[in-house]
């Protein structure tokens, strides 16, 4: 029986010939490639991680970087432009299924009332306290001492373990790390890393961002941070038994300066309201949580908040 | 590839990493977005094979970033693994099947989002579990799935099928 026969086909009279198509000398050299080829991107990935890690913001990674982001900015930038009228559409269409047509009048509405009622309370608070403290010298900095810098969003997080956006603008435009974001809404976050002309702004729904806030009402301090589980409710946490805070307050930031430190948020930018206030005996803060007055999913240009001083 | 092919695959594939940046990543629908250059990658993979797959993959990744200004990386190192994996499947088992972008965009889907978490929480960056594995991961393997035949008939007929790099044996059956 010839040697590629079994009993079977011999017994059918059948011939079955195996087609050799590569030989396993060529098999073999191409496996040894592909695991190559990828075993040297995964090192490659590797090595980038940790030089991008260790290295921080003065390193050759972020150099880079840095010169990669100012590379590919104006594709970005360009994007961003063509983008904008789909953006516009869809955003038009989602407004539609929203009703948002009479919402968004009332929300400018509100939004003005809102920032009014915040100036005449501090206004209010500052009268007060000047009047009972007269001989006290106030040394209470405000957010006229920021000079604004305006920023298209260029870029957004890529996933759902980083909440930030990058601007295009940097230090070129006198932004350093550690500004304050806003929008007329309220706070957006704080620019963690600078480039000439890029900045990347990590937002206060990121689980590492954290301000110093306080009740408008009642002036009851806390920190406010994103809420673990939920994807833009931010909790005012920190907030002793024995201050008074209920739903429908506003909360802003502190503002605080002590012993030659200051908060690196101005004091009175808006964050959010309460909507629901909790405690337990065993709990040692009051669980309060705040919806922010941003909508941190549609924020097509912010202001950077700059310090005057440092421009002159 | 043809050099022609390797630069219609770059350009379909920084075009991806553009647009996942700059637009896709802002329409969270049911609480994710969708995820096109990953979806790309593995299309990618899939019509070219493991290598090509590893490379735009990597290449894709180091794209996003370096406009994110996240840590250098990390989006690289998942989308290799990404491609390298559905050009494998591409090549093999998936190979000839009608439904393979579907069943291959949806395991690196999950498996993608599963390593990056492990990845960010190794890095010592604070994720929430629940929001990183089920509030945005579920939805966005919902709308990469929806993505997946189109994208890839798209980069298919972009790109250009690759030749096979490793056949099967076949066997030729003689009567008499």
């Amino acid at each position: 029986m010839p040697r590629h026969r079994s009993p079977r086909s011999a017994a059918l009279g059948l011939t079955v010939r195996r087609i050799p198509t590569t030989t396993s000398s060529s098999r073999g050299a191409g496996s040894l490639r592909r695991r190559s080829a990828v075993g040297v991107l995964v090192l490659l990935s590797l090595v980038l991680i940790t030089l991008s890690f260790r290295s921080g913001e003065n390193g050759p990674v972020a150099s880079v970087q840095s010169a990669g982001s100012t590379v590919l900015r104006p594709f970005a930038v360009g994007f961003e432009r063509v983008a904008q009228p789909f953006r516009d559409g869809y955003g038009w269409i989602e407004s539609l299924l929203d009703a948002r047509s009479d919402a968004e009048r009332l929300r400018v509405e509100n939004r003005e009332l809102r920032q009014r009622a915040i100036q005449s309370e501090f206004a209010r608070q500052e009268n007060d306290y000047l009047r009972r403290l007269l001989t006290y010298v106030d040394s209470v900095r405000f957010p006229g001492d920021f000079d604004p810098v305006a920023a298209e969003v260029i870029g957004r997080p890529a996933g759902a373990f980083t909440q930030a956006i990058v601007l295009a603008a940097g230090s070129g435009s006198g932004i350093r790390v550690n500004d304050p974001v806003v929008t007329a809404d309220g706070l957006v976050g704080l620019v963690t890393r600078v480039t000439p002309n890029t900045a990347r702004v990590q937002l206060l729904i990121d689980e590492e961002a954290a301000a110093s806030a306080i009740d408008l009402r009642t002036s009851a301090p806390g920190i406010v941070r994103h809420a673990r589980g939920t994807r833009e409710t931010l909790v005012l946490d920190r907030v002793r038994k024995q201050d008074r805070v209920t739903v429908g307050d506003e909360i802003v930031t502190a503002g605080w300066r002590a012993s030659g430190l200051s908060s690196l948020y101005p004091k009175g930018i808006p964050i959010g309201k309460v909507t629901s206030v909790g405690q337990t005996d065993t709990d040692l803060f009051q669980q309060v949580q705040v919806d922010p007055f941003v909508d941190f999913g549609s924020l097509d240009a912010v202001l950077v908040l700059v310090p005057t001083e440092r421009r002159r | 590839m043809s050099a022609e092919a390797v630069l219609r695959a770059t350009l379909v594939v920084f075009l991806a990493a553009m647009l996942q940046t700059v637009i896709v990543s802002s329409l969270v629908i049911g609480g994710g977005a969708p995820d096109v250059l990953l979806v790309v990658v593995v299309a990618v993979g899939l019509v070219r094979g493991s290598v090509p797959g590893a490379v735009f993959g990597f290449a894709g990744g180091l794209v996003v970033d370096l406009l994110t200004l996240d840590t250098m990386g990390i989006t690289s190192l998942v989308l290799t693994l990404a491609g390298f994996w559905a050009g494998r499947y591409g090549e093999t088992t998936g190979r000839d099947r009608r439904f393979a972008p579907v069943i291959a965009v949806g395991t690196v889907t999950l498996a993608a989002g599963l390593f990056g978490y492990v990845l960010h929480y190794m890095l010592g960056e604070e994720v929430a579990a629940h929001q990183a594995l089920v509030t945005a991961l579920m939805p966005a393997f919902a709308l990469n799935l929806v993505l997946a035949l189109p994208l890839c008939a798209l980069v298919r007929r972009m790109v250009g099928e690759g030749e096979r790099t490793e056949s099967s044996r076949e066997v030729e059956v003689l009567l008499g």
